[in-house]
């Protein structure tokens, strides 16, 4: 039996997500910005797409920017709305756990004399909202948290940190990422007062190389890639046809039978967190089963190193991921285990466990017996 | 300015008597191994004591430099003009020209050294020195004779066309591979090993490697990273066939059995043994390892000596007198330095001890291993039943 538990990392591409792809690269394959009926064929795709996720979001297609994929959607969410917006004021506020495809544009802006807060979290990993709350200025422009933390599964109160920032700051703009989060969330960013979103397309069992931001049609962003002026001028190069029909598809799939699916995942996260809390020295870490994200769970096995558990995993087809590794060699610690507080020998063992739609029950229980089976050994040989 | 072929010069192995053809004959086939790898038919040619590479009319001179470069044996590489023999006048001026183009507005001292390699050419050596040198002097006003220590020696041969040269490009220098037997690297994926492997191939000894896997504790990157790490030595030593040996039922048997700050000690005894089998059986006459004194617990002398005891062919340890950063340094030249420094763990780190004995006792060493008598026969023999060859190129 194969189980693949790295659905954090990306998933399988939908087959239909697939014949979309196949279509738009062998049939309609023309360049969206031609003028003749090839191009018009393709540009039907990309429009298609953008109505597709507009719905969902309820908002308008025109706010909808396709990118190649969250970590250009957040680079230029950050960097592209801090440059617009540097003359009403000079702070950013993040979190503590963000992704690296968010603290680094951070650390950039940082570099460019931008004064930034960075917002401490609990021991579950939740942003602190009275800190976000002293941490609101005047002058404050930009506000940027991920939705669902990508190694626990937190879940951040994004509803409540936009209306805090609406009442305290309403000039700031309001970034999210939600690539984690989008598909096993409705998310109503209009609603929320949440102006930039960032999504990925193979989160969601779309194409790798694709995804897209939401900018609200009042927020101002400064495009970072210039050329042929196409989307407006907001991201030029051109469109990435397939790509772009096929996260269209995957996004409108993940939302069909939402509230089952995801009934589903928290079933197989539950199955899972009940079956390692009947082992030794495993700690679930992260919010209660429930209150986390439906796909991602957190769990420490004290005394094992990740690494060595993974490939012992993988081993027998299981394929989980080891956030942090190789204390030997000086890898960082995960930031975001940090930031809870747990101590860097509880980070080396720790390994992250994510589901997607496709995944079993007998999944589950195969793993759990593999994990039976292999824990005494591993941990009969850990380093004395 | 387009060169026709390269003179390959070779000084070690010109000393070496009645051998001499076999050296000749090895650098050749390196040689042609390492151009084989660029695109488009070389002739590497044997003549008069010379060897020679012709190049195709369509060729990538900075590519077949650098694969020339690669080749032990080879202490310069001169890049050749070929022009058809049409008289004196017409060489001289071709010379003239040859000039122009690669040393153009030449001030500084030069000679020229005419040899011929047809003796039949009408008028001698010394006389076409002294009347080319004559004809350069007219074209470069600034530029002046030296014969005994000029900045630029030219260098015409006459056979049946005119050979003309004045570069030369350093080589790898060292003996051919295949002039000095065979002989199996430790390979462990740091950043010494690599340097010892080709240290050794460049004296013309062909390496095969040995190395220790543990899953999994240490990663399929990790072997791949090791492999990447042969193919970059290969480079300079033509094919390495490596041994991929499962370590880990050894490992943790050991573990379980013995004090712990011994473990690394009685390891790498194991490694050493299970090295030399597969020496023999590939014919090999010595074990090459990266160690270096001192550098770790298990490389003080004391330390050496245990892991040496079980060996019965040489061990050969080149870097065993430098410093890390002279190995480093050595591993840049040789390009593994960025693979070496890959972040995966190797099976000497995973289980290694606080603080590991440094002046291990020999007889406390044997005692040790005695209590592994029950099992490590079995194991050792399942380890070099399951070996994986991976040959690399």
């Amino acid at each position: 039996m194969e189980a693949y538990f790295d659905n954090s990392a990306t998933t399988r591409c939908f087959e239909e997500v697939k014949d979309i792809v196949v279509k738009t690269m062998m049939e309609d394959f023309g360049n969206p910005s031609a003028m003749h009926q090839k191009g018009v064929d393709a540009e039907r795709y990309v429009k298609e797409s953008a109505t597709t996720l507009a719905q969902i979001l309820k908002v308008t297609d025109k706010e909808i920017l396709f990118t190649s994929g969250g970590t250009e959607s957040n680079n230029l969410a950050l960097i592209g709305g801090a440059l617009a917006n540097k003359r009403s004021g000079n702070h950013i506020i993040t979190t503590a756990v963000e992704h690296a495809a968010v603290s680094q544009p951070v650390a950039f802006l940082q570099e460019q004399e931008f004064e930034v807060t960075i917002l401490p979290v609990d021991e579950q990993g939740v942003v602190k909202l009275d800190a976000l709350e002293k941490a609101l200025r005047p002058d404050t422009i930009l506000v940027s948290t991920m939705m669902v933390n990508n190694e626990t599964g937190a879940v951040m109160p994004v509803e409540k940190i936009g209306a805090m920032i609406q009442e305290k700051c309403p000039k700031a703009l309001y970034h999210v990422d939600a690539i984690q989060a989008f598909g096993k969330y409705r998310i109503y960013p209009k609603k929320w007062n949440i102006h930039l979103l960032s999504v990925s397309s193979h989160k969601i069992h779309g194409p790798k190389g694709v995804g897209f931001l939401y900018i609200n049609s009042k927020a101002k962003v400064q495009p970072l890639i210039l050329g042929g002026g196409q989307q407006n001028g907001m991201r030029s190069g051109t469109d990435n046809v397939p790509g772009i029909a096929g996260l269209g598809v995957a996004a409108k799939m993940m939302y069909q039978n939402f509230d089952e699916k995801v009934e589903h995942l928290y079933q197989l996260k539950e199955r899972m967190a009940e079956g390692l809390s009947k082992i030794d020295d495993v700690v679930i870490n992260g919010m209660p089963v429930r209150e986390g994200a439906p796909h991602i769970l957190s769990v420490s096995f004290l005394g094992i190193r990740s690494e060595v558990l993974l490939h012992t995993l993988e081993d027998r087809n299981i394929y989980v991921s080891a956030g942090s590794a190789c204390s030997s060699h000086k890898r960082k610690p995960s930031a975001t285990l940090s930031a809870m507080g747990m101590s860097n020998a509880q980070i080396e063992n720790t390994v992250r466990i994510s589901f997607s739609e496709e995944n079993t029950f007998e999944e589950v229980d195969y793993c759990l017996e593999v994990l039976n089976e292999v824990l005494p050994m591993l941990k009969r040989y850990a380093r004395r | 300015m387009i060169f026709h072929a390269f003179l390959i010069k070779y000084a070690e192995i010109a000393i070496k008597g009645k051998n001499r053809y076999i050296f000749e004959d090895a650098l050749v086939k390196q040689m042609n191994i390492a151009l084989s790898k660029v695109e488009g038919e070389f002739e590497v040619k044997k003549e008069q004591g010379r060897i020679y590479v012709f190049c195709p009319e369509q060729y990538d001179y900075d590519e077949t430099v650098e694969a020339l470069q690669h080749v032990f044996g080879i202490v310069g590489i001169c890049p050749v003009v070929i022009y058809e023999d049409q008289g004196f006048e017409q060489m001289a001026k071709d010379v003239v020209s040859y000039m122009k183009n690669c040393h153009p507005n030449y001030d500084g001292s030069f000679k020229v050294y005419t040899r011929r390699a047809k003796k039949s050419y009408p008028i001698t050596s010394m006389e076409v020195s002294a009347e080319l040198g004559g004809r350069i002097l007219d074209e470069f006003p600034d530029a002046s004779v030296d014969v005994h220590e000029p900045d630029l020696t030219l260098s015409v041969e006459i056979r049946d066309k005119i050979y003309v040269y004045s570069q030369t490009i350093k080589g790898a220098g060292g003996m051919p591979i295949g002039t000095n037997g065979k002989a199996m690297l430790l390979l462990s994926g740091g950043i010494d090993s690599p340097v010892a492997g080709y240290m050794i191939a460049k004296r013309g000894v062909k390496i095969d490697a040995v190395y220790f896997h543990a899953p999994p504790y240490t990663s399929e990157r990790a072997k791949q990273k090791v492999v990447d790490l042969a193919k970059q030595v290969a480079k300079y030593s033509g094919p390495i066939r490596l041994h991929v040996v499962n370590f880990t039922d050894i490992q943790l048997y050991i573990y379980d059995q013995c004090p712990h700050d011994e473990l690394t000690i009685i390891m790498r005894r194991y490694m050493m043994r299970i090295a030399e089998h597969f020496a023999k059986e590939s014919k090999c006459l010595g074990l090459i390892t990266g160690e270096s004194i001192g550098q770790v617990a298990s490389q003080t002398l004391q330390s050496l000596a245990a892991t040496n005891e079980v060996c019965t062919l040489p061990v050969y340890r080149p870097v065993i007198g430098f410093d890390k950063q002279e190995i480093v340094e050595r591993s840049w030249e040789i390009g593994t330095y960025e693979t070496s420094i890959q972040p995966f763990e190797d099976c000497c780190t995973i289980f290694v001890a606080k603080h590991p004995v440094t002046k291990p006792n020999l007889n406390v060493i044997h005692r040790s291993e005695t209590k592994l008598e029950e099992k490590i026969d079995e194991l050792m023999k399942t380890a070099l039943e399951t070996v994986e060859i991976i040959e690399v190129e």
